[in-house]
Order: C-alpha cells, then sequence, then structure tokens
C-alpha cells in the first residue's frame, strides 16, 4: 500500500463541521415522511459495537463480588447496551459528513438518506435519558452517572473534538469503550474498587493496536474524509511502530488480573499466551510493509485483536466461576 | 378530488416504515412496563431505598 502524503492534524475540518452537515443534511436530504425502517434504526445504534460493550460489561456484573439479582443485572446491561446504542447513534449524527466520504461507513444510514440527521439526534438523545434514568432508578445512581459520563465522553470529547484534532484521537477516546466493565461493577457492587480498573486499562490499551490495524489498510479512507488517524499524520511506518509498543505493553496489563492476585492461573495462562500471540501478529505488521502482504499483516491483527479481547474475557468469566 | 391542498400523502413504503416503526416502539414501551412491574416486585417495598 503506498504511504499517502502525510497531512498535518491542524488542516483538518475544524470542530463543527460535522454538526452544520447534520443540521443542512437535516434539511436537504431526507424530505418528507420518513421511510426509515426498524432495521435503519437498529444499525443507528452500532450492533456490533453494542456487542462488545454488552459483552466485557457482562463479565464484570459476572466476577463482581456479592449477590445482585439477575432481574437487576439484566436491567444494568440493558441500560448498559441502550446507552452504547445512544453514543453511537449521537456519534453518526455528528459525523454524517465524513461516514459519507469513506467507503466503510458510506452505507451507514444517514449518508445512505434512510433517516435525516435530525431524526438521529432526537433517537439519540432520548435513548441516552432513557438508559441513564432506567438505570438510576431502577439500579444505582454511581452506575448512572458514569453511563452518562461515557455517553458524554465518546460524543463530546471523542467524536466532536479529539477525533478531528489530533492523532491520538482513538487513544483518549478508547477510555469511552473502556468504561462498560466499570459500569457493569458499579452496578452490582455500588463502588468501583482496583479490579474493574484493571478491566478498564485491558480494553484501553487494546484499543490502539485495534484501531491502528485497521486505519493501516483505511488510510485512503481517512485521509479523503481528512481525519487525522495516526497513518495519515505520522506515516505507516510510525504506526507500526506504536502498534509494537501498545501491543507489548498489553501482555502485562493483560496478565495483571492474575499478577495481583484477582484472578487464578488458567486466566494467568490464557493472558500471557494470548498477549504472546498478540505481540506475534503486530511484529508481523512491523516487518510486512508493502503491497498485499501488509494489508492482510493489518487484517490478521486486527481480527486476532477481536479475539483476544474476547477470549480474555470468557476466560476471565470462566477462572472467577471455577475458581469461586 | 377531495385531497386537501397540501396535504402529505404517504406512498406504500412510508406507510410500511411508519406501521413497523409504531409497532417497534409499541413493543419497547410494553418492555419497560414489564421491566418496572418486575424489578417493583423483585425489590419490593423498597424500590426507591437505593445506594446512591
Amino acid at each position: 500500500m503506498p504511504d499517502l502524503p502525510l497531512l498535518r492534524a491542524e488542516s483538518m475540518s475544524p470542530m463543527g463541521e460535522g454538526a452544520q452537515f447534520a443540521a443542512s443534511s437535516a434539511a436537504s436530504a431526507v424530505c418528507g415522511p420518513s421511510v426509515a425502517s426498524v432495521g435503519d434504526y437498529m444499525a443507528l445504534m452500532k450492533p456490533r459495537v453494542m456487542s462488545l460493550v454488552v459483552f466485557t460489561a457482562l463479565v464484570s456484573v459476572m466476577i463482581a463480588p456479592g449477590h445482585v439479582h439477575p432481574v437487576i443485572g439484566f436491567t444494568a446491561l440493558l441500560c448498559i447496551a441502550v446507552g452504547a446504542g445512544a453514543a453511537g447513534a449521537l456519534n453518526m449524527w455528528y459525523d454524517a459528513d465524513i461516514d459519507a466520504l469513506m467507503s466503510r461507513t458510506s452505507s451507514r444510514p444517514i449518508p445512505r438518506g434512510r433517516i435525516a440527521a435530525g431524526e438521529a439526534l432526537a433517537f439519540g438523545i432520548v435513548l441516552a435519558a432513557f438508559a441513564v434514568g432506567v438505570l438510576g432508578v431502577l439500579v444505582n445512581w454511581l452506575a448512572a452517572a458514569l453511563l452518562a459520563f461515557t455517553i458524554f465522553f465518546y460524543v463530546a470529547v471523542y467524536t466532536a473534538w479529539l477525533k478531528r484534532s489530533t492523532p491520538h484521537n482513538i487513544v483518549i477516546g478508547g477510555a469511552a469503550g473502556s468504561l462498560p466493565p466499570v459500569i457493569g461493577w458499579a452496578a452490582v457492587t455500588g463502588g468501583i474498587s482496583v479490579e474493574p480498573c484493571l478491566l478498564f486499562l485491558i480494553i484501553f490499551f487494546w484499543t490502539p493496536p485495534h484501531f491502528w490495524a485497521l486505519s493501516l489498510v483505511r488510510t485512503e479512507d481517512y485521509a479523503r474524509a481528512r481525519i487525522p488517524m495516526l497513518p495519515v499524520v505520522a506515516g505507516a511506518e510510525e504506526t507500526r511502530r506504536q502498534i509494537m509498543r501498545y501491543s507489548m505493553v498489553l501482555v502485562p496489563i493483560g496478565a495483571a488480573p492474575w499478577l495481583l492476585g484477582y484472578a487464578q492461573a488458567l486466566y494467568g495462562l490464557t493472558a500471557v499466551v494470548a498477549g504472546t500471540l498478540m505481540v506475534m501478529f503486530a511484529w508481523r505488521v512491523r516487518r510486512n510493509r508493502h503491497g498485499a502482504c501488509a494489508a492482510r499483516a493489518a487484517h490478521h491483527l486486527f481480527g486476532f485483536s477481536i479475539l483476544y479481547l474476547f477470549v480474555l474475557f470468557a476466560v476471565l468469566l470462566i477462572d472467577a466461576r471455577v475458581g469461586g | 378530488m377531495d385531497e386537501k391542498p397540501g396535504r402529505i400523502v404517504l406512498s406504500e413504503e412510508q406507510k410500511r416504515s411508519r406501521r413497523a416503526r409504531s409497532i417497534a416502539i409499541a413493543i419497547a414501551l410494553g418492555a419497560l412496563v414489564i421491566l418496572f412491574y418486575v424489578v417493583t416486585l423483585v425489590k419490593g417495598p423498597a424500590v426507591l431505598n437505593r445506594p446512591l
């Protein structure tokens, strides 16, 4: 893949263009009565992202100390899922202008003209209010406050600010995707302790290599939309270096629940093996720099990173159940 | 023609979409009612007595 001419982060789209586009498209793209289907609204909630959020929160709910009634646990997960969906809808509302420019996102409901931007905005706000309100009333207000902060951070800090202004967008913005286990823990215990913070750190350090692997094969897309992703601003070589660094840091972070005595040997072994494999996939990305091999290595890392997180959390759950 | 000027006439696709959305909203509201009812049973009289 040829490296694109590097763009400076300062020259990227300024804040506010997304909202301006959203407002104008609401008036022009979808005129008259809506033809949006239920499926279009489901797509607006980013169901694939939602599934990972729900899974990590589910594990946290299951391993948290103390007893929670299954109905309350289900309610907490439902609210976390709906909150994640709300954040996804608000993200698509704000990013409709750049979504239309990228092949990966051009088929989303707003750029495709299925849903007006204003409808997506209203949908997102209503869902967010319901998710936070119901979580507060039926579970507890600490979990609700954390969910509200997560939605705010994803929409206002990541989407509206960081995404278009710095190559560190997904590093800092990754905090939003890392919070669901903390919310799940707070829903059960009413507090926060070291264990959910470790789960937060695992997802936080997992996010950069995961997204940068994707951005390596979508560099032209991001450059066209003038999003200052690391490969666009600093180049593919620097991105490969950063992927390697974050993957190496991820190994001890992933094993931390075991190293600090919060998980059993089964989890420790899995974390070390999975972490080593993650570093090996990152090393392949680092070594294969040109042509189809480079794209294939990045695809493999992206795919494995999803498996890595799933396996780590699944084994953590099994470990907690077996270890008692 | 008895159509009033300026009145919006929905196409068949728009009617189908609106009906599907209405059903989805009804199901979501119904589920919310059931959820609140069940949680009230689970928590009992202490439903509003929760940690802040």
